[in-house]
């Protein structure tokens, strides 16, 4: 029941929706690529090396720029600098053991959607689990991109407007399955939808990027909640 | 002109060393309380942040998203897993936008 086999299957099984989400994502990624004068093959290995929305937007808006390579790092770490804070959550969900080529490769696919149905297992993560749902995942990623530069603009925008849903209705379903069972998550979720709303309509946070403004409202809330309603052991070790 | 391979190679390598290095440093369980329990917290808050507003501007109208919201959050509450959710959250939209 809990073997590698299980689990890799588990995770094909939950990243299908990733990657059909992926897939219709992507497109719009790779028609702001073609937009920045990427060419199919740039935007493509782009995809593949750094699965992540915000951060290769953020990097193709910089690129057209014309910045220096250093500016391009700096806006690239600060749009994905929320993985630091994923990459800290999944290092208590790894088992001890895990070695050093297996934390690798579960980082590399550290993506929001993959990090949450990660955490979302009971216990222990098995890494096989993580591979399993990178496996159509990633693949998806980098298809979508290169179909976004090639096809441009001809595809409907009634089915890319409702595919570009599908990653959200993902989140929605990883967090309220807990929220439901746990009054502090439930209030947690509230709180996290209210202090969002709030951010995005205010406008000294304006030229704060969205990447930052998730970062600073996660620790903000989490710090709180910690200090509030400390864990016990036994819960954070089951269900997180 | 710069060379668009080495603006690909900075951002692979500057994001993969966020990705990797808490998970590579970090091999041992965390004893302190709060920490641990911040730990515990973060995937929640952090999935609720990205979620919403960010949603309602996905789609072409505000309603169909809202729609959509309202729909997956009602499925999840039910039991139901990530592909149906995300699936009929798609439909939704889909369905909504004939309307609107």
């Amino acid at each position: 029941m809990t073997g590698h086999k299980y689990w890799y299957k588990r995770g094909l099984k939950d990243g299908l929706p990733i990657g059909l989400g992926y897939l219709a994502v992507s497109l719009a990624l790779g028609i702001a690529a073609s937009r920045a004068g990427m060419t199919a093959v740039q935007a493509t290995l782009t995809s593949l090396l750094i699965n992540a929305s915000a951060g290769e937007y953020a990097g193709f808006t910089a690129i057209a720029a014309g910045s220096t390579y250093l500016e391009v790092t700096l806006v690239e770490a600060v749009a994905n600098i929320r993985y630091l804070l994923m990459s800290c959550a999944l290092s208590q969900k790894l088992p001890e053991d895990a070695t050093l080529g297996q934390r690798m490769l579960v980082g590399f696919y550290t993506t929001d959607e993959i990090f949450g149905a990660s955490v979302s297992v009971p216990g222990k993560l098995d890494v096989w689990y993580t591979y399993g749902l990178a496996t159509p995942a990633a693949p998806g990623w980098a298809l979508g991109t290169l179909l976004g530069v090639i096809m441009g603009d001809i595809l409907p925008l009634r089915i890319v407007s409702a595919l570009s849903v599908g990653l959200y209705g993902m989140f929605i379903a990883i967090f309220i399955p807990p929220a439901r069972k746990n009054k502090v998550i439930l209030g947690l979720v509230i709180l996290s939808f209210a202090a969002s709303y709030v951010f995005s309509t205010l406008q000294v946070f304006a030229a704060v990027s969205s990447s930052l403004k998730v970062i600073i409202l996660t620790v903000v809330i989490s710090l709180l909640a910690a200090v509030l309603f400390p864990v016990k052991e036994e819960e954070a070790n089951a269900d997180a | 002109m710069h060379n668009v391979y080495i603006y690909i190679l900075c951002m692979a390598a500057v994001t993969f060393l966020i990705r990797v290095l808490p998970l590579t440093l970090i091999r041992r369980q965390i004893k302190n309380r709060i920490l641990r329990s911040f730990l515990y917290y973060v995937p929640y808050v952090t999935l609720a942040v990205m979620t919403f507003p960010a949603i309602l501007g996905a789609t072409q109208s505000v309603y169909s998203a809202l729609a959509a919201l309202v729909v997956a959050i009602v499925l999840a509450w039910r039991g139901k897993g990530l592909f149906p959710v995300s699936v009929l959250s798609c439909v939704t939209v889909l369905i909504a936008e004939c309307f609107v």
